[in-house]
């Protein structure tokens, strides 16, 4: 996915008619505006919590690398919008398929572990990229094309297409399990629980995948797969005070920044937990309790606000799409991201288990970056299709 | 739109389920930062402050007290303090049982005294206040101190058999003891702040609040002036992360040295009093007296200063450094050594009283040059009041009265008074002109002097017994009624008696009968004052009838020298009387002591050139049949300036066992040897209380006059050269 220059897509980008005028018509300013914000107001908030990481080096490292991430996302979204709607379905097995084998890189010696997870590729240079994050897009597209195969002439996917559908989400979800990713493994379930009830699957397929998710969580749970170390950051926001465990100081340390903050904030680099790094990886997955503490309740809600009005845009898209393709890739979407920035604002607040999931748009993070303005190409894209057509 | 009826209803339904979920995580979310933020947000902000500073308390140097001189009485030491952290011990297997063990072993001393004040206060089977530990349950207890060095390395390199042992150097008090002066009561003594205290701080942030460890007085000097004396500590404000490295240094500020308190004591007179109060007891017990107790005070009547003051018996300030131990608590306790018998003892004053009496009857009109019978009893219905220390004179002179100490001179003058103040059947409010005299003097409550826990004694009178009446009523009315069943079988008489006399007060112990007020004017029955309410009343009709808030300290001193406050005289009350009252007092008393009660020990005193006024006083103890010997007295009586007064309790009568030290003291004031008057032999520099507030050097160490200024043998420890305190 990091190549996007690929020679099909230049060729289809020069055989576009559309005008210039009438895509930035057609495009869904709202959410455009929403996404932008975030992104761009975030860079301050990931100035302040790395601003000291690299003491002596640098100060303005990450947030140097987090403006120019933030500017290939943007190249990214405005190519994937553009991409025509069939080529999109065309090459959703290729895109799969080059996601399965990012995933299986990880294992190659290229991997690297972060936070207990081995979820990374090395690549020169110093960069990092996370294949499960792609794998979202891949799962969404794949997922859609299956789904939507042959509406035809039926009112519903067949048993046969949901069971598919099904397997071929399996393979990167059963992988990235294996990576001790727990976070974007919730992530990914939700996403196909959402595309196959939206794809009016029968109701059987939608109670048996919910039964059968938690179930399995259980199941794995008390058969010890999940390990100690998991059930440390999944359980810490029961027993915050409990400081014995680094979950359970995370989150008590989430919470004090937060709580801390009061409505207006400490101010911009005056955090007190947030300067004295405090709080593990806060440019990151903890983001969120600096701008809780260094812009308090008024930042926060902002935030919340923002990504609000991103979901009730994507949820438009959604209910608007003529089509059950354009739907499905929609709600896929929109599940993602609605999913991935509760578990994300949860875990920080102390409400939801610690899981390393980054907070769509905000976060630092090449690889999140780019997913989450993918994500939003997408959206876009399906807006423009359903006003040509 | 030709795909939309392919798409079922189904699907948009679930959408819009979807949609609902979503609004619903973002309420809850919403609703959760709402309640981290705005609701319980100031706890997590509290939390925060803490996380990211460290405090590092640099302690201030206490405070010196200094004599009017500038002499130290009290000034610091480094001392080698061994301290037990009850928290580790307790974590040991054993419970710390084989540590305290080994930490006996090199201390040289018994386990138990170790034990006894590590335990809290109030817990089980420990022992009394002082020496168990009342200070804060999450500090070590120092357990030893002065401990030598090669003790304390052995304790601090054997780390693993000492846990939660630490030895370490600390700033403790140090009692010069100028001119082997002793001053304990006065001075009072440091100990650990309760945690009690720290509690009642609430929040503060104040740098000067008291912090667990923190020394505070518990006693004297130390405890009154304990804000003075203190200081502030230094802090240092340290930014630290999350693994506790330091980032910065968020706020500084130097210690503050405390302040220095300058007494009105003159530490050579105070030595000269010391050896006259022991002298005194000494005589008394050579006498087969048991002179249990004493005290002895020296008042300025200019301003109620106090010069010197003295209790007895006293205890060494040092036993309380670090910690004392129960055995050297319970030996003071058993000698009631701990309190102040000068500010803490109430006892009734006997003759001493008289001078009062008669400035009462000078108030009542009784011409003080009349004539006067002075029988050998008085007689007032059935009882008879005898003469205690006289036999009849015939008529005197009031003066003579005095000179003599005629009680029944005054027995008369008290039921005169008595019977036009209204008699047996007074009403409630009449007056009472002994008593009212008595409390113009300020007796009866608290002089105000600048030392804690003082008494206030009682005055007997006509408003007092209706009061001791109010309240003890129904245990006589109970005890008429039982009629002392128990005491009937042994001794059928003394029931008899106790019970009718239960019945009576029952019945009528309300009214102020005469035989109370003829006690009332000689200062028996329930009249008690303290030694120090005598002497400011010896004071004020010395000056001619002011009474002094009496005032140990002259003035604050920063540790730099610059005056912080002075303290200026305050005056308490003056007393009405008539005109010549006061010198008539002065007059005859000093005829006491050429010529009545108080000759014998002045006998070679230049009285010619240093007149003196006193009163002698036996005052009966009925309790025990013993008597309290006092001296009263000021000089010199032409043109008063000091006032001293003395007593020994179980001590015989005031001028034998009394006189004699009173006199001494009088000698040390004015220079007097054998006989003649040389003032550079005074005690006083220049021969009287210093008018000035004694230099003090920039780098805090007081100027002290040349002269011998004795120190204690110093302790090993005080070798031992650390950071200073």
């Amino acid at each position: 996915m990091s190549a996007p220059e690929s020679a099909a897509q230049r060729r289809f980008l020069g055989a576009r008619q559309t005008g210039r005028q009438s895509y930035l018509h057609r495009l869904d300013w709202w959410l455009l505006a929403a996404a932008l914000i975030l992104s761009v107001g975030s860079s301050v908030f990931v100035w302040s919590a790395s601003r000291s990481d690299l003491a002596g080096d640098d100060p303005q490292y990450f947030l140097n690398r987090h403006l120019v991430n933030i500017a290939i996302a943007l190249i990214l979204a405005f190519i994937v919008s553009r991409l025509d709607y069939r080529l999109l379905r065309a090459y959703a097995p290729i895109f799969y398929a080059l996601a399965i084998i990012g995933i299986l890189l990880v294992y190659t010696p290229l991997g690297a572990t972060i936070a207990g997870a081995r979820a990374w590729i090395q690549l020169p240079g110093g960069f990092t990229i996370q294949p499960s994050e792609f794998a979202k897009v891949a799962i969404i597209l794949i997922l859609a094309v299956v789904l939507a195969e042959k509406r035809d002439a039926e009112a519903e996917p067949r048993d046969r297409d949901v069971a598919l559908a099904l397997g071929l989400a399996a393979i990167p979800i059963g992988l990235v399990l294996l990576q001790n990713d727990t976070g974007t493994v919730f992530i990914m379930c939700t996403i196909v629980v959402t595309m196959v009830a939206v794809s009016g699957a029968r109701t059987r397929w939608v109670t048996g995948l919910l039964v059968g998710g938690i179930t399995a969580a259980v199941v794995a749970w008390q058969l010890g797969f999940v390990k100690d170390y998991q059930i440390a950051r999944l359980t810490s926001f029961v027993n915050p005070e409990e400081v014995a465990s680094t979950a359970a100081y995370n989150a008590n340390q989430a919470r004090i920044a937060i709580g801390g903050g009061g409505l207006w904030g400490r101010g911009l680099f005056e955090g007190p937990q947030t300067q004295g790094n405090f709080v593990p990886v806060n440019e990151s997955d903890f983001i969120f309790t600096v701008i809780g503490e260094e812009a308090g309740f008024v930042g926060a809600a902002i935030t919340i606000l923002l990504l609000s009005i991103l979901l009730w845009r994507g949820m438009r898209i959604a209910l608007g799409a003529t089509e059950l393709y354009g739907r499905l890739v929609a709600s896929g979407v929109v599940a993602w991201l609605a999913f991935q920035s509760f578990e994300n604002i949860g875990m920080n607040l102390g409400i939801m288990p610690i899981t390393g999931v980054p907070l769509p748009f905000v976060s630092y993070g090449g690889t999140s970056m780019f997913a989450s303005w993918i994500a939003l190409g997408l959206l876009e894209n399906v807006r423009i299709h359903q006003q040509q057509s | 739109m030709s795909d939309r009826s392919a798409m079922s209803d189904r699907s948009h339904l679930r959408l819009v389920v979807l949609g609902v979920l979503i609004v619903s995580l973002v309420a809850t979310l919403s609703a959760r930062l709402f309640y981290l933020q705005l609701v319980v947000g100031d706890e997590y902000a509290a939390q925060a402050a803490s996380n990211t500073t460290r405090e590092v308390v640099t302690p201030a140097v206490r405070g010196l007290i200094l004599d009017q001189r500038g002499r130290p009485l009290v000034a610091n030491r480094t001392s080698l303090v061994v301290s037990v952290d009850s928290a580790v011990l307790a974590r040991e297997d054993d419970d710390g049982d084989a540590v305290l063990g080994r930490l006996a072993e090199a201390l040289g001393v018994a386990r138990s005294t170790i034990e006894q004040k590590l335990m809290p206060c109030g817990s089980e089977g420990a022992p009394p206040l002082p020496v168990c530990w009342d200070g804060s349950p999450y500090q070590p207890v120092p357990v030893a101190k002065d401990v030598d060095t090669e003790t304390a390395l052995t304790i601090m390199e054997r780390r693993a058999d000492f846990p939660g042992v630490t030895a370490q150097l600390e700033a403790v008090r140090e009692y010069p003891g100028p001119f082997d002066a002793n001053l304990a009561h006065v001075l009072g003594y440091v100990g650990p702040v309760t945690q009690e205290k720290i509690d009642a701080q609430g929040g503060s942030t104040d740098p000067a609040r008291l912090r667990a460890r923190d020394l505070v007085g518990r006693n004297g000097l130390e405890a009154q002036y304990d804000g003075e004396l203190r200081g502030i500590p230094g802090i240092t404000t340290l930014a630290v992360d999350q693994v506790g490295r330091v980032t910065g240094t968020v706020a500084e500020s130097e210690a503050v040295a405390g302040n220095f308190v300058v007494t009105t004591v003159d530490a050579h007179l105070q030595s000269v009093v010391e050896a006259a109060i022991a002298d005194s007891v000494e005589r008394a017990r050579e006498a087969g007296e048991i002179a249990d107790t004493g005290a002895a005070v020296v008042i300025d009547v200019s301003n109620g200063a106090v010069l010197a003051m003295a209790s007895y018996p006293t205890y060494d300030p040092q036993l309380w450094v670090g910690g004392i131990s129960t055995r050297d608590y319970e030996r003071l306790l058993a000698d009631r050594a701990l309190s102040s018998t000068v500010t803490q003892g109430t006892y009734a004053p006997g003759s001493t009283f008289k001078a009062v009496t008669t400035v009462a009857a000078a108030r009542e009109g009784y011409d003080l040059n009349g004539t006067y019978p002075c029988p050998a009893d008085y007689q007032v219905g059935s009882q008879l009041f005898r003469n205690f220390e006289s036999s009849g004179f015939g008529p005197i002179t009031l003066a003579r009265a005095l000179e003599v100490s005629c009680n029944t001179v005054f027995y008369r003058i008290a039921d005169e008074i008595w019977l036009k103040g209204g008699g047996l059947f007074a009403p409630v409010g009449a007056p009472d002109p002994i008593a009212e005299t008595a409390a113009s003097f300020r007796l009866g409550e608290q002089t105000g002097i600048d030392l804690p826990n003082e008494a206030a004694g009682l005055v007997s009178g006509r408003d007092e017994k209706l009061l001791v009446w109010e309240q003890r009523r129904e245990t006589w009315c109970a005890d008429a009624k039982e009629g002392f069943s128990d005491l009937r079988k042994e001794n059928l008489t003394l029931a008899l008696y106790y019970t009718a006399l239960a019945k009576e007060n029952c019945l009528d112990g309300f009214r102020w009968r005469n035989g109370d007020a003829i006690n009332a004017s000689i200062g028996q029955g329930d009249t008690s004052i303290t030694p120090l309410q005598l002497a400011m009343t010896y004071a004020a009709i010395a000056n001619g009838g002011t009474v002094y808030q009496p005032q140990v300290a002259k003035a604050v001193l920063s540790s730099r020298g610059e005056v912080v406050q002075e303290f200026s005289a305050v005056v308490r009350s003056t007393v009405a009387a008539p005109e010549g009252t006061f010198d008539f007092l002065r007059t005859a008393l000093a005829t006491v002591t050429t010529e009545g009660t108080g000759r014998v020990p002045f006998e070679g005193f230049p009285l010619d050139q240093i007149p003196i006024a006193s009163k002698t006083g036996s005052a009966q103890v009925f309790s025990d049949n013993s008597t309290t010997a006092w001296f009263a007295s000021f000089a010199p009586a032409d043109d008063p300036k000091y006032a001293v007064v003395m007593m020994v309790t179980r001590g015989g009568t005031g001028s034998v066992t009394v006189g004699p030290a009173v006199r001494t003291i009088y000698d040390a004031i004015f220079g007097v040897v054998d006989g003649v008057v040389i003032p550079e032999q005074s005690v006083f520099i220049g021969g009287a209380p210093s008018q000035t507030l004694p230099m003090v050097r920039p780098d805090g160490t007081p100027v002290v006059p040349d002269g011998p200024l004795a120190q204690r043998p110093t302790s090993v420890s005080s070798t031992i050269r650390g950071p200073s305190p």
